[in-house]
C-alpha cells in the first residue's frame, strides 16, 4: 500500500509506469465527502459521517483507473485551511507540506469542495496553489447542488483557476464517470513536476483577499437558486427549537434504551437457545470429565454468555451510525454546547462523547478535532465514563436478574428505565468530572470558543449504516473468538485445577487456584459486597468488560450452577448487584482503551492518571451504594 | 438599511451579532475581535470567522439560538449555517 520513503523529497515528473505509483492526497473542507470518494475509488470502507471531523487520521488506499492504471489515494482530516490548528489538521498540513518523518510528499492534490458551498473550497484551492502541486478540483455532491436548482459552470471556472474542474457525485453509481474519464488522460500525460512551495501562514489581509477572490469566482460562475434549501431549515426550526429541542434529544436517547432492551430480546432469545442447545449436545455427546467440562462449561458458557449481547450492541451502533449519517450530531452538540461549557468542555466534545456510546475508543480519537489542548484532554480523560457498548453485557446481566421484567409509566419497560439511569449515571459522571477537574486546576482559564458547522441533513445511505454494523459485527465476533476464548481458558484452567481431593463435601471449585485467587483478593472487594465469585470475574474483566460476564459463567458453571441470570439472583443481594453497577459505571476496564488514550494524550503519566482516578470513583461508588443498600435492609 | 443623517456618520447602526437576537437578518459590516476577547488571540479568532465566510458584505441571518441564556447561536452566512457562542459573535459587526 505505502510506498518506499523518501523523506521529504517533492520528485519529479512520474511517466514511467514501472517506478513508484503516483500518490494523490484528498483535502477539502470537513464533511465535503473525501472519504466518500475515498472509498468510491479504492473500494476501501472507511468511515463516512454527516458532520465534520469523521477523518482524524491519514489513511492510504489503491485506486485503479478504468484503463487499469494504479495510483495511490490518501484520504485526509478536513479542514478550512493549512494553518492547522488542531492535532487531526496538522496531519493534513504535514503530509502536504512534506513534515511528516519517513514518507514523501503527495505527487498530486485532489481538491474536493462542496458543490453547495464553493466560497470555502475555493479559498482553499487558492491556498493549496501555492504548495506548488499539481491540482485538480473535484466538485462533490453535484447531485445535491444540481437538485437544488445551482448551476456551475464548472468549464469556465476550470479556465480561470487554471486547473482541471471536474464535478462528481460520490455516493452514487456512475457518480464518478467523469473523474475517471479525465483521469486517465492526465496520469497518461504525466503529470507537472511540482514547483517549490510559496505556502506562507495567511495572515488576515490574505485571508480576505483570497476569500474575496473566491466570492467573485462564486457570483461569475454560479447561479444561485431565488430560494436557498428549505428542507434542514424547517427540520432545524423543529430539533433545535429551545424548549422542543432539548426534549427531543432526550427522547431520541431515551427510545434507544427502550430499543435495545425490547428490540433486542427475540434475537437474544435464538441466540441464547442455540448456545444452549449445543451446550447440551456437547455434555450428551462427549463422555463426563475434563473435556467435556471444557468444552461446555469453559467455551460454550463462557463465550455464549458474551455472544447473546451482539444484538444490543448493534442496535446501539444503529441509533449511532443513523445520527451521525443524518446530521444530528452537530445539532446534539449546538443543544449542550451550554451545559458542556459549564463543566468547562467544548460543545464540540459532545460529538465525540455521544460516540463514546458505541465504544469509546473512536470517542477518545474524534477528540483530536479539538483544538484547546486542555479541552481535549479532558475530553480524552472523561471519555471512558460514557456507556460504551462493552458495558452493556455487564448491566443486562445484573438488570436481568434483579429487575422484574414489568411494565411502569404506561407501557415503559421498568428494566429499559433502569438501564437509562445507568446511561445517564455516566452522562452525569462525566460532566462532574470535567468540572472538578476545572474548578480544581484551570478555574481562571476562560471556555474555549465553539465554531461549528451545522451540515445540511442527508438521508442514511444504507449501505454505510450496513457496512458500520457489519464491521462492529465482526469487531466484537474476533473480541469473542480472540481476548474471550483465552480468558475463558484461563478462568476455566485456574477453576478446575487443582482438583477437589478425594471424599471433598465442598463444590470442587472451592479448592482450586480461582478460589485461592479469589480468596486472596477477596478481602479488599469485601467492602463493596463482592465475593470472591466475583472477585475471579473481575480481574480477567480488566482486559475487556465482557470478559467478567463470560468470567461469571464460567465460575458458576464449573461450580455446577445452571443459567447464570437465576443463579445471580439466588446468591447475591440487591445490595451487591447495585454494587457491582455502580463499580462498572465508573471502574477502567478495557485495556484497549487505555492504550488509546496513552498514544492521544501523548503520554503514559495520563493514562495512569485515567486509571488511578477512575479505579478511585469505582471503588468509592461500589462501597458508598453497598453499604447504603446493607443500611436499608439489602446487604 | 435607510440612510439617515446620523447612521450615515460612522458605523453606529451596526450591532455586535452577539448581541442579536433570533430573526436577525443583516449585513456583516465588519470583523474586528478584540483581544482577549475569549479563548483565541484575536488575529486567529479573525482568521477562523474569515474561513468560515464572515466576511464584509456577506449576509448574516440568525436562525437559531441555544435553548439555556440563548447561547449558542446558529448563524446562516451565504450558504452555510454554523454555531457560535455569542462571546465569538461580538467580533462580528452587523447592520
Ligand atoms: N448526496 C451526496 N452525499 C454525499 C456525497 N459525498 C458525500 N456525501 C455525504 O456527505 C457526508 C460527509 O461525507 P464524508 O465522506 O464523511 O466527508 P469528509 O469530507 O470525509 O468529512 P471529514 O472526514 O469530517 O472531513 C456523508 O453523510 C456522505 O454520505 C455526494 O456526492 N452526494
Ligand atoms: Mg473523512
Amino acid at each position: 500500500m505505502t510506498s518506499a520513503p523518501a523523506i521529504n523529497q517533492p520528485k519529479a515528473a512520474q511517466t514511467d509506469p514501472d517506478a513508484q505509483p503516483i500518490e494523490a492526497a484528498l483535502v477539502g473542507a470537513p464533511n465535503c465527502g473525501k472519504t466518500a470518494l475515498f472509498n468510491a475509488m479504492t473500494g476501501a470502507t472507511q468511515k463516512v459521517g454527516n458532520y465534520s471531523g469523521v477523518t482524524v487520521e491519514r489513511k492510504v488506499g489503491v485506486a485503479t483507473t478504468p484503463a487499469g492504471r494504479k495510483f495511490a489515494l490518501i484520504d485526509l482530516p478536513g479542514t478550512h485551511s493549512l494553518r492547522a490548528r488542531s492535532p487531526d489538521e496538522e496531519v493534513t498540513r504535514d503530509v502536504l507540506l512534506g513534515q511528516r518523518p519517513g514518507e514523501r510528499v503527495p505527487d498530486m492534490i485532489l481538491a474536493v469542495g462542496d458543490a453547495t458551498n464553493l466560497r470555502g473550497a475555493l479559498r482553499l484551492v487558492s491556498e493549496l496553489k501555492k504548495i506548488g502541486l499539481p491540482i485538480v478540483m473535484i466538485l462533490n455532491m453535484i447531485d445535491i447542488a444540481r437538485h437544488r436548482g445551482l448551476q456551475i459552470d464548472h468549464v469556465a471556472l476550470s479556465e480561470e483557476l487554471g486547473i482541471p474542474v471536474i464535478p462528481a457525485t460520490a455516493v452514487r453509481r456512475g457518480g464518478l464517470d467523469e473523474l475517471w474519464s479525465a483521469v486517465d488522460p492526465m496520469l497518461e500525460a504525466g503529470l507537472d513536476a511540482p514547483q517549490p512551495s510559496s505556502w506562507a501562514v495567511p495572515s488576515t489581509h490574505d485571508m480576505r483577499v483570497s476569500m474575496r477572490e473566491a466570492e467573485r469566482l462564486v457570483k461569475t460562475h454560479v447561479i444561485q437558486p431565488p430560494e436557498p434549501d428549505t428542507v434542514s431549515a424547517k427540520i432545524d426550526r423543529v430539533v433545535l427549537h429551545p424548549i422542543a429541542g432539548p426534549i427531543i434529544l432526550l427522547a431520541i436517547l431515551f427510545v434507544m434504551f427502550q430499543a435495545v432492551f425490547s428490540w433486542a430480546a427475540p434475537f437474544m432469545d435464538a441466540i441464547d437457545w442455540a448456545f444452549t442447545s449445543v451446550g447440551a449436545a456437547v455434555t450428551q455427546l462427549l463422555p463426563d470429565g475434563l473435556i467435556q467440562s471444557f468444552i461446555a462449561d469453559g467455551l460454550i458458557a463462557g463465550i455464549g454468555s458474551v455472544i447473546i449481547f451482539l444484538p444490543q450492541i448493534l442496535f446501539t451502533f444503529l441509533f449511532i451510525l443513523l445520527l451521525e449519517d443524518f446530521g444530528y450530531m452537530a445539532r446534539a452538540a449546538f443543544l449542550m454546547d451550554r451545559i458542556m461549557g459549564r463543566a468547562g468542555l467544548n460543545g464540540r466534545a459532545f460529538i465525540p462523547l455521544l460516540s463514546s456510546f458505541a465504544c469509546a475508543i473512536p470517542g477518545i480519537m474524534a477528540a483530536r478535532v479539538i483544538d484547546n489542548k486542555r479541552d481535549r484532554l479532558t475530553t480524552i480523560l472523561v471519555a471512558p465514563l460514557m456507556t460504551c457498548s462493552a458495558r452493556i453485557p455487564v448491566y443486562t446481566l445484573i438488570i436481568a436478574a434483579f429487575i422484574p421484567n414489568t411494565k411502569v409509566l404506561g407501557g415503559l419497560s421498568l428494566q429499559g428505565l433502569v438501564m437509562f439511569g445507568l446511561y445517564a449515571a455516566g452522562v452525569f459522571s462525566v460532566l462532574a468530572v470535567a468540572f472538578v477537574a476545572r474548578y480544581l486546576f484551570a478555574r481562571e482559564e476562560r471556555s474555549a470558543p465553539l465554531m461549528l458547522d451545522l451540515p445540511d441533513y442527508k438521508t442514511p445511505i444504507l449501505r454505510n449504516i450496513a457496512l458500520g454494523l457489519y464491521q462492529r459485527a465482526r469487531v466484537f465476533l474476533r473480541r469473542a473468538g480472540t481476548v474471550i476464548f483465552w480468558a475463558m481458558v484461563v478462568i476455566w484452567f485456574l477453576s478446575t485445577f487443582p482438583m477437589a481431593p478425594e471424599g471433598a463435601t465442598e463444590p470442587a471449585i472451592n479448592y482450586s487456584f480461582a478460589a485461592i485467587i479469589g480468596h486472596f483478593v477477596a478481602p479488599i472487594l469485601h467492602p463493596l459486597g463482592f465475593d470472591w465469585h466475583i472477585a475471579v470475574a473481575l480481574v480477567p474483566g480488566m482486559a475487556a468488560r465482557e470478559v467478567a460476564v463470560a468470567g461469571l459463567a464460567t465460575v458458576y458453571a464449573v461450580g455446577g450452577e445452571n443459567g447464570l441470570i437465576h443463579t445471580l439472583s439466588d446468591q447475591w443481594s440487591l445490595g451487591t448487584a447495585l454494587a457491582l453497577l455502580a463499580w462498572y459505571i465508573f471502574a477502567p476496564q478495557c485495556i484497549s482503551t487505555l492504550a488509546v488514550i496513552r498514544r492521544e494524550a501523548g503520554s503514559a503519566k495520563w493514562m495512569w492518571v485515567a486509571v488511578v482516578y477512575m479505579f478511585a470513583l469505582a471503588y468509592l461508588a461500589a462501597f458508598a451504594t453497598y453499604q447504603i443498600s446493607a443500611l436499608l435492609g439489602a446487604g | 438599511m435607510k440612510a439617515s443623517p446620523i447612521e450615515n456618520e460612522t458605523c453606529k447602526c451596526a450591532l455586535p451579532l452577539g448581541q442579536c437576537r433570533r430573526g436577525f437578518r443583516g449585513t456583516l459590516v465588519s470583523v474586528c475581535p478584540l483581544a482577549g476577547n475569549d479563548g483565541y488571540d484575536a488575529d486567529e479568532l479573525e482568521l477562523r470567522l474569515l474561513e468560515l465566510g464572515f466576511i464584509e458584505g456577506a449576509s448574516v441571518h440568525i436562525l437559531h439560538e441555544g435553548p439555556f441564556g440563548h447561547d449558542p447561536i446558529a448563524v446562516r452566512v451565504n450558504d452555510t449555517t454554523v454555531a457560535l457562542r455569542r462571546a465569538e459573535a461580538m467580533a462580528i459587526l452587523a447592520e
